[in-house]
This record gives C-alpha cells, structure tokens and sequence, in this order.
C-alpha cells in the first residue's frame, strides 16, 4: 500500500497524465484473477459443497445436509489427528525457528567457507521429498538400517518409528531437515537487509556479539520470523508425504494427522465427502492461525523495522 | 453420468480437497496423463496390476492383436497406485473397458454403479469359459451369484513360510497343530531367533494373521456373513478368540519386539526370514518368487512352506485356505467393443495363457493346469500350491478385498491398532462392530 500511494504522490506531483493514471488499470489483474479463481477459489468452493454431500467418486455426489459436519465434531479420530497435527506442528515450529534462524544470520556473515557451506547446507531441499522419506526410512530400519548400529551409542532404541512418540519425532525431524534451509535461506536474506549503520552504532556504543544479536538483529528480523513462521506453520499443518511414507500414520493411528487422515478417508474409504469436510476443516485452521500470527505479531499493519532512519 | 463438465470440477475439487497436500498432485496428473480414452478407433484399453507378472498379460495382448480388428492397448498402472487410479479414471470419462481386479468386494463399488458387464451368462453358455476355470475361482470373485470376472493370474494362498535349516537345527518340524506352533515359538525365542518375521508398518501383513485364525477358530463361515453386510457378526465370540490370541502372540513375543517399523515393500521383512533372524513368515504365495529373486540361494535350499496349524478348540478345517484365489479381468459397462473385450477374456481360458503363467513361475487357476506344472520353475513349489488350493474345502478371499473400501479401510486401522498394543481385542471388536 505504501508503495503505490507514495508513487501516487510521485507521479500526481509531476503533473504527468490525468489523475488516474497513478495505477495500472484491472484489466492488468485479470490474468492473475482468473488463474486464482479458477485453481483456488473454484475448487476450493467445490470442496466446501462436497463437504455437504455423500461422494464415493463414481456416482453423483448427494447433499446430505450437515452430517459430514455434526460427524467431524463427534469424531475420536478426527481429535487425535487435530491433536497430532497441533502437536507436529509445534514441535517442528520450535525444533526448526531457532535453528534457520542462527544458520541464517551465520550465513549472511563475510566468514571464511561460508559460501560453500551455504551451498552444503541448502542440498536437502532440493531432493524430493518422496526420496528423503524413503532414505530416512531405510537409515532407521529396526534390523538393517544404521540406527541398529549408531542408536544405542545415543541411547536410542532403534525401533524408534515403533514407538508413538519417536515416530512423531522423527517425522518432524525429516520434515525439518528438508525445509530449513529454505528458512535458512529466508533468514539470511532477512539478516543482510538490516542496514550496516546500526552495528556500526552499536559498536561504537561497545556494544558486543550477544548484544548486536539480541537488540538489533533480533528486533529487525521480526517480520522475517513471522513470514517463516506462518510458511512453517501452514507447512506443517499440510505436512502428508513423510507420513505417508515412513509411518502410514502408524503404529496404530499415533502419526494419523490430518492430512493423512483427509488422504486415508478420501483416497481408501471413498467417503470423499467426510474427506472433503476434513479439508476444509483443515483450510479454515491453518487459515486462522496465519491471520492471528499475522495479527498478533503487528505484521498486518506494516510497521517499518527502520522507523526513524 | 459423464458429464464432462461435472467431472472436470470434481476433478478440481480433489485436487483442493488435496489442498496443501503435495503429493496429491502427482496422483492428480496420474489421472489426467491416462491414455484411455474409452475405447476410442478400435481400441480397448485395459488396466492391469504393475508388477513383473505383466509380460504374461502384454503377451497375450500382442497375440490377440494380431488377429483382431479391434486392439486391446495394455497400461500397466504400478501396484501402489493401482487401485487409487482405478478409481479415479472410472468415475471420468476416460475409463479403461477392461480392468484387473480382485473380484468380489473391490468390485462391488462398480456393479453398485451399474459400471460391469455381466458375464453370467457368457460364462455359463460357453464351453471354454465355463470349463476352462477352477468353478471355486470363478465363484469367488463373483458377486450375489453373478459373474463380473474372468480369471487372468495365478493363484495366490497365504502359506506359511519356514526356514527348513533353522528348523532342522533345532530339531523342529512345521508346526500342524497350536501346541506345536507355540512350542516352536519358546524354542526360536530362546535361541534368540524371532519366531515370525512381519512386517507390521503395513497392515495387510498383520491382516493375514486374523484371516487364518479366525477361519481355523470359527470357520469361514464368520466371515461369510461379514463379508454379507452384517456387522453385527464381529461381534461373533470367534472374532473375539481371534483377537485375544493375536494379543497373546504379540505379548508372548512371537513377532519380536520392534514389528511395528517392519515394512514389507522395502524387503525387510522376507530378509528377516532369509537371513535366518526369523524363522517363519506367514505371506502370500507370491513370498517364494519374492525370496528367488532376493535371495535365490535361500530360495532353492532352505525355504520351505506348509499350511496354516490347527488352533485349539477351533472347528474350522485346517484344510481351509485363505488369500487371493486370482485376479480377474473385468469389462466397463460403457465400453464400445463389447464382444472384442469378450473375445479377449477367452483367451485367458487358452493353453497357451496357462502354459506361460506357469513359465512365469505362476499357478493357473484353469482346469488344465495340473499336467502343466512339472514344466514350472519350481515344480514342487507350484505344485503344492496347486494341491493346496485344490483340496480346501473353502478359500476365503482376503478380506481387504472381499470387503468395500468402506469398510476394509477401516478395519485395516483398527488391525494395526490392536497388533500395536494401542487397542484391546474387546476395543477391536466394537470398533468394528460401529463400521457402517
């Protein structure tokens, strides 16, 4: 919004055209408008009304009302996997935040071999993810895989994916993995926007690492945290291939998160319409929870970090 | 039906039901990169199950191509998709007009849709259909007395699967009976050998396990009337027993302690048995070609395989079997070509058909097939299978197929839940009682 009212101004100054002419026409969204519409809000429409049907995919899908709604509200599983996915995704919020963020400011640093262990460090995200899950599943394999070898040295009992607990871990560790580097990469492009004159400052006032990091880094990163946070969040919320992969939501239905629940009513009961109800529950959450960080951490009224500069 | 409209948005509902979910996507352009397009200039496509047997399937393919008008194109779908993609292409307009199913219930979405072609009858006036088959296989993928399939694959029984060597070392022989059974279990445990490999991560595995135990406790009768709709038959007390005594395996050790993160697909669990840490593996007939090909060594001179032993007090058969009696080939009600489709099913019922599933190592399930099997890669193998399957006095078919997604999927949760110690077996059996 600034952006455009300050090039308003610019151009209304210069007297250039008639007063319209500050924006570009509609006629310049339509391309952007009819591909949204047509792949998010359509389908997304569609997937609210199928929550209100019964739809086994072959025949036509009949409106049932709100029973779909009424049986995600009274249903265990549906809460366990709620619960989960809250679960998961805390856990790889807090697991994740801390480290991208160090890695991040590290590598936005003039250090030695900086460059290349940027380079190392980013490799994980550009393997598939069907393949990560796959090379983690094989690693910790109970009989085969390394973790025979190397968990007891840890202390860790190599049946880990056996374990309600471990198994969740672990999908959050393989998820994590794969993904901070692009908040690594996030970070560091947040960290070398800070303007060089503030450590100047600040080293002139004597003031140290620690305390460079914690009141100017820190404070100027603070819309980069919630950018990565609510990208970290809605991630996690939607977090389905691991899962499928390496746990299948088990032991049991202990890694059944949402996602996974959506794909096991929709794609092998068939009840696409429960699945439907599932998704959209889904939506509306991970929805609210961006709105509220977005809230909460004054991102939405665009407070510039570098007032007064 | 087939309205293009309708299904180009719920095609684009999917993929918003699939919303974040990434992988989603590259089940949605499966579907979208189909070559059916429902039997289009003279072709017929048919699916088939993606797994090494497919060669069979494309050479009958080529040799009745050659003199029909009308082509069959063969499209290999890979086994993990296979059912998700059947699904999907046959609520769209491009449906294949012959697919590979597992009879029974995984077909019966499909009649219910009025999508099958009903075969009763040419089967029935026809002397190769109707004498070419085992009239057990031909039954058992039938639906309320109809026939919607025609056999195209070997048969699959689950087997128990041993380590002749292990055995032999401990003095051991395939266990017939319950006592022997846990007698076998004390000894490998305290030799520190699992007594059954399983692999526990994927669920049709421990499926196997309440098959034959509930068949050897209460017969097939119980599952007879499941599989008829009535839910209220789990709560027969030999569904209960059959529970109870997978929890006391489990608890008692049977399986080793870390199952549950044993997968099958990956060959953890069949390398447990090869590798000599397990001593048996109760798997699918389908377990001797997967052991020749990983470990042919073990394969050829200490696998060994026997039928699943009595349970105490049970009054099913210990001759009864279960697991796949074959596959079928199926045709789609809305196909153009049907008498080239029927043409096509009876080549299945040829000589030549049987002769090159049994070079592959397979059992047909046609009458014939007896005298052919000496020419088998393993002849003994194939033809203590053949004998297996021909000697049940019932086999029931796997009960993730014989029942509607509906409820298999369910049930297959609720299966993983109890082997993981996260439900008891009186929780299983009201959990299954509350599936509609």
């Amino acid at each position: 919004m600034s952006h455009v009212s300050s090039y308003k101004k610019v151009r209304g100054g210069r007297k250039a055209a008639a007063g319209n002419v500050g924006r570009p026409s509609v006629a310049w969204a339509v391309p952007g408008i009819v591909f949204f519409a047509l792949f998010a809000i359509v389908p997304l429409a569609i997937a609210v009304y199928l929550s209100f049907c019964r739809w086994d995919g072959l025949n036509a899908p009949t409106p049932i009302g709100m029973g779909n709604w009424t049986r995600l509200f009274k249903d265990p599983e549906f809460r366990q996997a709620a619960w989960l996915s809250l679960l998961l995704t805390s856990v790889s919020w807090l697991f994740q935040t801390p480290v991208a963020l160090l890695l991040g400011v590290w590598a936005a640093g003039k250090q030695r071999s900086r460059a290349v262990l940027s380079a190392v460090f980013f490799i994980p995200l550009l393997l598939s993810t069907t393949a990560i899950a796959m090379l983690f599943h094989a690693l910790l394999d109970p009989n085969f895989g390394v973790i025979r070898t190397i968990g007891p040295w840890f202390g860790i009992d190599p049946n880990i994916m056996g374990s309600s607990t471990g198994a969740l871990l672990t999908v959050a560790f393989v998820g994590g993995w794969q993904f901070m580097p692009f908040h690594t990469l996030i970070y560091q492009g947040g960290t070398r926007q800070i303007p060089q004159v503030l450590y100047q400052a600040a080293e002139i006032d004597g003031a140290g690492m620690l305390r460079q990091f914690f009141h100017i880094t820190l404070p100027q990163l603070r819309h980069t945290i919630t950018t990565s946070s609510v990208l970290m969040i809605v991630g996690s919320l939607t977090y389905f291939d691991t899962v499928l992969i390496m746990t299948r939501g088990g032991p049991g239905t202990d890694t059944t998160v949402l996602p996974y629940l959506m794909y096991r009513t929709g794609f092998q009961t068939y009840d696409l319409g429960y699945a439907a109800a599932i998704a959209t529950a889904l939506v509306v959450v991970a929805t609210a929870l961006s709105l509220i960080l977005v809230r909460f951490s004054g991102f939405g009224n665009m407070r510039s970090t570098r007032e007064g500069m | 039906m087939g309205s293009g409209i309708f299904t180009q948005s719920t095609r684009a509902a999917r993929w918003t039901a699939a919303g974040a979910a990434m992988v989603m996507a590259g089940v949605l352009a499966g579907c979208g990169s189909n070559g059916g397009s429902g039997g289009d200039g003279g072709t017929l496509t048919a699916y088939v199950y993606g797994d090494d047997a497919v060669k069979v399937q494309q050479a009958a393919v080529e040799e009745f191509n050659k003199t029909s008008k009308v082509k069959v194109k063969l499209i290999p779908v890979p086994g993990t998709e296979y059912v998700n993609k059947l699904r999907s292409a046959m609520g769209s307009p491009s449906a294949p007009d012959i697919f590979y199913n597992w009879g029974s219930g995984s077909i019966k979405p499909y009649r219910d849709a009025g999508q099958l072609v009903d075969l009763t009858s040419t089967v029935k006036n026809d002397a190769t259909l109707k004498d070419g088959f085992l009239p057990s296989i031909i039954e058992a993928g039938s639906l309320d007395g109809k026939i919607y399939g025609v056999p195209m694959r070997g048969m699959q029984p689950v087997m128990l699967f041993y380590n002749k060597k292990l055995f032999a070392e401990n003095k051991l022989e395939a266990p017939k009976t319950w006592e022997e059974l846990q007698h076998a279990i004390t000894t490998f445990k305290d030799k520190g050998i699992t007594p059954f490999a399983l692999g526990g991560q994927e669920k049709w595995p421990e499926l196997m396990w309440l098959e034959y135990l509930l068949d050897r406790i209460g017969g097939p009768e119980v599952f007879n009337k499941i599989q008829s709709g009535d839910a209220s038959a789990w709560g027969d007390p030999a569904v209960l027993k059959s529970a109870q005594t997978v929890k006391e395996l489990v608890d008692g050790g049977a399986f080793g302690k870390n199952f549950n993160s044993v997968d099958y697909g990956s060959g953890a669990a069949p390398t447990l048995l090869s590798k000599g840490k397990a001593a048996m593996h109760l798997m699918g007939s389908w377990e001797y070609s997967t052991q020749l090909g990983k470990a042919p060594e073990f394969a050829k001179n200490d696998l060994a395989w026997a039928n699943f032993p009595t349970v105490a007090g049970g009054v099913g058969d210990p001759a009864n079997v279960v697991g796949n009696p074959t596959n079928y080939w199926s045709i789609n009600s809305r196909t153009k070509h049907k008498d080239a489709a029927i043409a096509f099913l009876k080549t299945m019922a040829s000589k030549s058909y049987a002769q090159a599933l049994v070079d592959n190592g397979d059992v047909p399930t046609t009458s014939n097939a007896a005298s052919m099997l000496s020419g088998s890669p393993n002849p003994q193998f194939a033809k203590d299978q053949y004998d297996m399957v021909q000697k049940a006095p019932s086999f029931t078919l796997s009960w993730d197929q014989a029942l509607e997604s509906g409820v298999a999927t369910p049930l297959l949760t609720e299966i993983s839940k109890l082997f993981a110690g996260k439900s008891t077996p009186e929780q299983f059996v009201a959990a299954m009682k509350a599936v509609k």
